[in-house]
C-alpha cells in the first residue's frame, strides 16, 4: 500500500449559515447571539476537506481518516448526528469553546498537541487537511500554525484538487487570481492541504455509515479532552457582521446580450 | 456597527432546537433517531422541497421527480427504517416512535412525501406483525433499500384494503377482494384466484407486491385473509388510472385492479388444512386491526408536524409586512415589528402554535406507547399460546381477570405489598398499557387530523391573501388542503369516534384516566402555571357527564349514551381527545423542565423556553377546557325537554297575583320573575319558560369550578404573545418555497 494515507482533518463547528447572526458581547469576550442554543453545522469549508479526505481513502486502501474538532462536546455531538451520516471517519473531539474569537496561536497548539498524540499516526504519511477559509471568523492562519507546528513545510491553501501520484507525490490545484489555478507537484507527505470547495458534491446522509462511526463517536465524545484556550492578550474592539450590498434596479424587457455586458462591465469596475 | 451587551433574560431565546425537542419527545438518548431524524429532514428539505417548489404537485401522474424522492428515501435510510438492522435496516427493536419521527419530518415540508414514504411501511405491516418468518425475512429483503456494493432495486409495496368502488355493486362495509381455489393437487400446495379491486390505493403506480384484504369465495376456503400479491403473477396486475387528488400528489393513489394465481403460502400467516378446507391462520380482522392500531399515529403527527412548521413563515410574515412602505423605515415599530404589534395576529398564532406542541406531543405519546406496548403484547401473546388459548375473542376472555388486576394495581397504594407482584404481571402490564393505547391511537389520529386541520386554516389566514398562493413560505396551502386528506385516510373521523366510543369507556381505561386526573391536580399543586389544574377540572367535568350519560335517558325513554347515539358518543370521544393531547404536552414540558438541565445546549435559556412552552400548555388546557363545557353542557341539558306553555311546564312560574302578593313582603322582587303567568293565562311571547337546573347542581358546581380554573390562561397567553413577538428567528426558511 504504497499511497495508504493519514489523513487529519481539521474542522469546527459554525452556527447554521440561515441563522440570525447578531454580534453581542459576552463575559468571555465577542460572540453570537444566542450561539448555544443556535443550530450548528460542520464549518462549509472544512466539511469540503473532510469529503476530499474520505474520498481518497476509497481510491487509497489502507488510508485512515480523523477528524478532529474543537468545540463544545455537546454541539459536536448534535453535529455529529448528521455528519457521521455522510463518510467513514474516527473523530477526536476536543471540547473547548465556541465560535470564531479565540486566539489562532492557542487553538492551533491544541490542535497539534491533539494531532501528534494520536495513536497509530504515521507522520511521514500525513495529510493535513482542513477549510481554506471559515465561515465564522475565521483568522485565515490557524491551519497553517498547526502545520508549522508539526514541522510541515508543504502547506497549499484554497486548494480544489489532489491527484495521487502512483510514486507517492501528488499534484494539486490552489485558487488563484483570476478565477485561475495554480499548479503544483509535491513529492510526497506529509503536507497541508487547505481546502475551498473541492470538486466534490456533499455526500447524502446514510445511516449505515452513521450507525456504523457512531460506534467511535460517542465514546469518543465522552472521553474528549477539555480545552481551555489562552487569549494571548487578544482583545476586539468591536465585532460587526460584513454589511450587505444589494444595488438592486427593476428593468424589463432587457436583452440576454445587454445583461452580459452590464455584468462584465461591473465586474471589471470591481 | 458594535457588539451589544447582552442581558440575561427568561424569554425564549430562539425556536425550540433539536436539544429541547429531543427531551421534549424522549429521544436524547437515541442517536439512531436523531440521525434518522437528520437524515429525513435533509430529504425533507432538500430533495422534496425542490419537487413541491418545482410544480411537480401540480400533475398526478407519477413522474420522474417523484420516483427520485423514493430513491432519495432509499439513500437517506428513511425506507430502510422499518428494518431491522439483519433485514438492511439501522434501527433495533421496536419501530413506531422512529416512523413518526420520519413522518413528521417529511410532512414538515409535504405530506404526500410522507405518505409516499408511509405506504411503504404499510404494505410490509401485515406481514411484519402477522406474517410467517419466512415471510417476512423475504419481502422485507427485497423491500430493503441496496447495502454498499449491491446493484438492485428494492421491490416496493402497496397495502390494497377494503376500499369499495363506488356505483358497481360493492358494499361499503364489505371486502371488495374475492379468492377461490383455483388448482389443487394431492400432495401439493393448493392455488389460489384472487379477484381484487382497489381504489385510493397508495405507492400503486409502481408497487411490485402488494397486500391484499381478500374474502373466501369457496367453501374449501375459511373466512378472509391477507394475501401478499407479486407483480409477476399469472394473470392481471392493472395499476389502475391514477386517482385525481387534489392533495398529497407527491404520493401516488389509484384504483388497481388484480386477478392474479397465487400459491396459498402467500397467505399472510401461512394457513392450516382442516377436513379439506383451507383455514388462514389469521383472518383479514386480525391483521388490519394490529396494522392500523400503529399506523394511524404518524398520520397524526404529520398534521402536527404542519402546525409547527407554520409557525417561523408565519412570524416572518408578520414582522416584515410593512417593510418596502413609505412610513415603515427601518428602526420603527412598524418596520420592525410589522403586524405583530396587534394582539389579535400575536394570540392566533400563539393558538396554532399551542396546538401544534399538543397534537406533537399527543402523537408521539402514542408512538412511545407503541414502542412499550409492542414487546409485551408479544410476551402476553407467547403466555396465552402456552396455555392454548389463541385468537382475538378467547384472549379477551381469559384476560378478564388481568383486568380485574389491572384496576387493583391503578386504585392501590404506594406502599401495599401485593403492589411489586401485580407490577410484575406481563399481562397487568398488557391490559394497561393495551387500554390506554386502544385510546391514545384513535385520539391522535381523530384529533390531531380534524382539529389540526381547522388550525392550519388559521395558520393560512395569518398570511393574508399570501396564504393562498403558491408563493406563500411553507406551503402553508398545501398543508391546510393535505391535512384534510389526513384526516380521511386510515379511517376516517367516524371510524376514529366509534373505536372511542368503546374504548374509552373501558373499566381499566377509566380508572387510569382517574389516575389521569389526580397525576394533573398533584402537578398543579407542585408547579403551577401549565394549566393542570385546569385539566384536571375539564377531566372531571367528562368524568362526571359520561357517568350521568350512561344512566340518562330522554324523554323518549331512550338511552342517551348507546352505539347508536352518535350525537353523545361521539361528542364525548371529541371531548376526551381535547384532554388527552394537553395532558401529553404538559407531560413533556415537565419533562423539559427536569431533564433539560442536564443538556448543556437546551439548558442554554431553559428557563425562558420552559416558561413559554407551559404558556403553551396553559392557553391549550384552556382551550380543551372550553370545548370540554361546552360539549358536556350540551349533552346534559340539551337532552332536556324544553318547558312549554302547559300547566306541567309552567308549575314553576309566578303567578302574577302571587307575586302581587309576595311584593308586599318583599318589594322589588317582581323585577326578579323571568316567567309571569297573568290571571288570563296570558305570558311572555317566547315558546315556554325558562328551563330549570333541578337534578344538576353538580354538574354546575363542577362547571363553576372549571370556569374559575380559567384564572391566569388568558395572562398566560399575554406572555406567550410577548415571547412569540421577541423570538429570534433565522434569516430565512432553510427549504425552497
Amino acid at each position: 500500500m504504497p499511497n495508504a494515507l493519514h489523513i487529519v482533518v481539521c474542522a469546527g463547528i459554525v452556527p447554521d449559515p440561515l441563522q440570525t447572526l447578531e454580534p453581542v458581547t459576552t463575559a468571555a469576550g465577542p460572540g453570537l447571539k444566542n450561539e448555544m442554543v443556535l443550530p450548528a453545522v460542520l464549518d462549509p469549508w472544512a466539511s469540503s476537506a473532510l469529503y476530499e479526505a474520505a474520498s481518497l481513502t476509497t481510491k487509497n486502501p489502507g488510508s485512515r481518516v480523523w477528524l478532529v474538532s474543537l468545540g463544545p462536546k455537546a454541539k459536536l455531538q448534535a453535529v455529529m448526528m448528521t455528519i457521521a451520516q455522510k463518510v467513514a471517519f474516527e473523530l477526536v473531539p476536543i471540547d473547548g469553546p465556541i465560535g470564531g474569537f479565540p486566539e489562532a496561536h492557542s487553538t492551533a497548539a491544541v490542535l497539534a498537541e491533539t494531532i501528534a498524540a494520536l495513536p497509530g499516526l504515521d507522520r511521514s504519511h500525513l495529510l493535513l487537511f482542513g477549510g481554506w477559509e471559515s465561515a465564522t471568523r475565521g483568522a485565515g492562519v490557524t491551519l497553517q500554525l498547526v502545520g508549522e507546528i508539526l514541522g510541515i513545510a508543504d502547506q497549499f491553501q484554497g486548494v480544489d484538487q489532489i491527484d495521487l501520484r502512483e510514486d507517492g507525490s501528488f499534484e494539486v490545484l490552489e485558487r488563484v487570481e483570476g478565477g485561475k489555478h495554480q499548479v503544483s507537484v509535491c513529492a510526497g507527505t506529509p503536507a497541508v492541504l487547505g481546502w475551498a470547495t473541492g470538486g466534490l458534491a456533499e455526500p447524502r446522509n446514510n445511516p449505515q455509515i452513521g450507525m456504523a462511526n457512531m460506534r467511535t463517536i460517542m465514546p469518543a465524545l465522552q472521553k474528549a479532552k477539555v480545552a481551555k484556550l489562552e487569549a494571548n492578550g487578544l482583545s476586539y474592539v468591536s465585532v460587526s457582521l460584513p454589511k450587505q450590498q444589494r444595488t438592486t434596479r427593476v428593468v424589463k424587457d432587457l436583452s440576454p446580450d445587454e445583461i452580459a455586458r452590464e455584468l462584465v462591465e461591473w465586474i471589471g469596475a470591481e | 456597527m458594535g457588539t451589544v451587551a447582552l442581558s440575561e433574560t427568561k424569554t425564549m431565546l430562539t425556536l425550540p432546537g433539536d436539544a429541547v425537542r429531543q427531551i421534549l419527545w424522549r429521544f436524547a438518548d437515541r442517536f439512531d433517531l436523531q440521525m434518522l431524524v437528520q437524515s429525513a429532514r435533509g430529504v425533507a428539505r432538500g430533495t422534496v422541497a425542490r419537487l413541491v417548489a418545482a410544480g411537480e404537485r401540480n400533475t398526478h401522474e407519477w413522474t420522474q421527480g417523484k420516483s427520485e424522492m423514493m430513491e432519495a428515501f432509499d439513500q437517506a435510510g428513511v425506507t430502510a427504517a422499518f428494518m431491522e438492522p439483519e433485514e438492511g435496516g439501522f434501527i433495533s427493536g421496536p419501530k413506531n416512535l422512529a416512523l413518526s419521527l420520519a413522518a413528521f419530518e417529511l410532512a414538515w415540508v409535504d405530506g404526500g412525501a410522507a405518505t409516499a414514504s408511509l405506504a411503504g411501511f404499510l404494505a410490509l405491516a401485515p406481514i411484519h406483525e402477522r406474517g410467517t418468518a419466512e415471510q417476512s425475512r423475504h419481502y422485507k429483503q427485497l423491500s430493503a433499500p441496496p447495502q454498499l456494493g449491491e446493484d438492485r432495486k428494492p421491490w416496493r409495496g402497496a397495502f390494497a384494503l377494503t376500499e369499495p368502488i363506488p356505483y358497481v355493486g360493492v358494499d361499503t362495509g364489505m371486502l371488495s377482494g374475492k379468492m377461490r381455489v383455483a388448482e389443487w393437487k394431492d400432495d401439493e400446495e393448493p392455488w389460489l384466484q384472487v379477484d381484487k379491486r382497489g381504489r385510493f390505493i397508495t405507492n400503486i403506480a409502481f408497487a411490485n407486491f402488494v397486500t391484499a384484504a381478500v374474502n373466501s369465495d369457496d367453501p374449501r376456503i375459511k373466512g378472509s385473509c391477507v394475501v401478499i400479491l407479486e407483480e409477476t403473477d399469472e394473470g392481471i396486475y392493472d395499476h389502475g388510472t391514477p386517482t385525481k387528488k387534489l392533495v398529497h400528489q407527491l404520493s401516488s393513489t389509484g384504483d388497481p385492479i388484480f386477478n392474479l394465481k397465487v400459491p396459498a403460502s402467500r397467505i399472510v400467516g401461512g394457513y392450516t388444512v382442516k377436513d379439506g378446507v383451507i383455514v388462514p391462520n389469521y383472518n383479514h380482522g386480525e391483521i388490519i386491526e394490529a396494522v392500523f392500531r400503529r399506523t394511524r399515529v404518524p398520520v397524526g403527527v404529520m398534521t402536527a408536524a404542519k402546525l409547527l412548521s407554520a409557525v417561523e413563515p408565519v412570524i416572518r410574515y408578520q414582522r416584515g409586512r410593512f417593510r418596502g412602505a413609505e412610513g415603515a423605515r427601518p428602526g420603527t415599530v412598524r418596520y420592525e415589528q410589522g403586524i405583530q404589534q396587534r394582539e389579535d395576529a400575536l394570540h392566533r398564532l400563539v393558538d396554532v402554535w399551542a396546538t401544534g406542541e399538543a397534537a406533537t406531543s399527543l402523537g408521539f405519546a402514542a408512538a412511545r406507547l407503541f414502542d412499550k406496548l409492542d414487546p409485551v403484547e408479544k410476551r402476553k401473546t407467547a403466555i396465552l399460546k402456552e396455555s392454548g388459548i389463541q385468537g382475538g375473542r378467547n384472549e379477551m376472555k381469559a384476560l378478564k381477570e388481568s383486568e380485574q388486576k389491572a384496576m387493583e394495581l391503578l386504585a392501590m397504594k404506594p406502599n401495599d405489598p401485593r403492589r411489586v407482584e401485580l407490577e410484575a404481571d406481563p399481562l397487568v402490564e398488557y391490559v394497561l398499557m393495551d387500554a390506554e393505547a386502544n385510546v391514545i391511537c384513535p385520539a391522535t389520529k381523530l384529533w390531531n387530523t380534524g382539529h389540526g386541520t381547522n388550525m392550519m386554516r388559521e395558520a393560512v389566514s395569518l398570511m393574508g391573501g399570501y396564504g393562498i398562493t403558491e408563493d406563500c413560505p411553507g406551503f402553508l396551502a398545501n398543508k391546510w388542503m393535505d391535512a384534510q386528506l389526513e384526516a380521511t385516510y386510515e379511517g376516517p373521523e367516524a371510524v376514529q369516534r366509534r373505536q372511542l366510543t368503546i374504548t374509552m369507556t373501558t373499566e381499566v381505561f377509566l380508572a387510569e384516566f382517574r389516575g389521569w386526573m389526580a397525576e394533573m391536580r398533584r402537578i398543579a399543586s407542585t408547579g403551577p402555571g401549565t394549566g393542570a389544574c385546569t385539566l384536571a377540572s375539564a377531566m372531571q367535568l367528562w368524568l362526571w357527564t359520561l357517568n350521568h350519560l350512561q344512566k340518562s335517558v330522554d324523554p323518549d325513554g331512550g338511552k342517551l349514551y348507546h352505539g347508536q347515539r352518535q350525537g353523545v358518543t361521539f361528542a364525548l370521544a371529541d371531548a376526551l381527545c381535547w384532554i388527552l393531547a394537553s395532558r401529553c404536552q404538559i407531560l413533556d414540558v415537565l419533562e423539559l423542565e427536569a431533564q433539560g438541565v442536564n443538556d448543556p445546549v437546551a439548558s442554554e435559556g431553559l428557563k425562558g423556553t420552559v416558561q413559554f412552552l407551559s404558556d403553551l400548555c396553559h392557553t391549550q388546557a384552556a382551550a380543551a377546557a372550553g370545548e370540554v363545557s361546552r360539549i358536556c353542557a350540551e349533552l346534559v341539558f340539551g337532552y332536556n325537554q324544553h318547558p312549554a306553555w302547559t300547566d306541567e311546564g309552567h308549575q314553576g312560574c309566578f303567578l302574577a297575583s302571587e307575586l302581587d302578593e309576595l311584593e308586599e313582603t318583599m318589594p322589588g322582587i317582581s323585577a326578579f320573575a323571568m316567567d309571569v303567568i297573568s290571571a288570563d293565562g296570558s305570558h311572555p311571547q317566547k315558546a315556554g319558560p325558562c328551563a330549570g337546573c333541578a337534578g344538576s347542581s353538580e354538574f354546575l358546581r363542577l362547571q363553576n369550578k372549571l370556569t374559575m380554573c380559567l384564572s391566569g390562561s388568558r395572562l398566560a397567553k399575554d406572555r406567550a404573545a410577548e415571547t412569540v413577538s421577541k423570538v429570534m428567528i433565522p434569516e430565512a426558511l432553510d427549504y425552497p418555497a
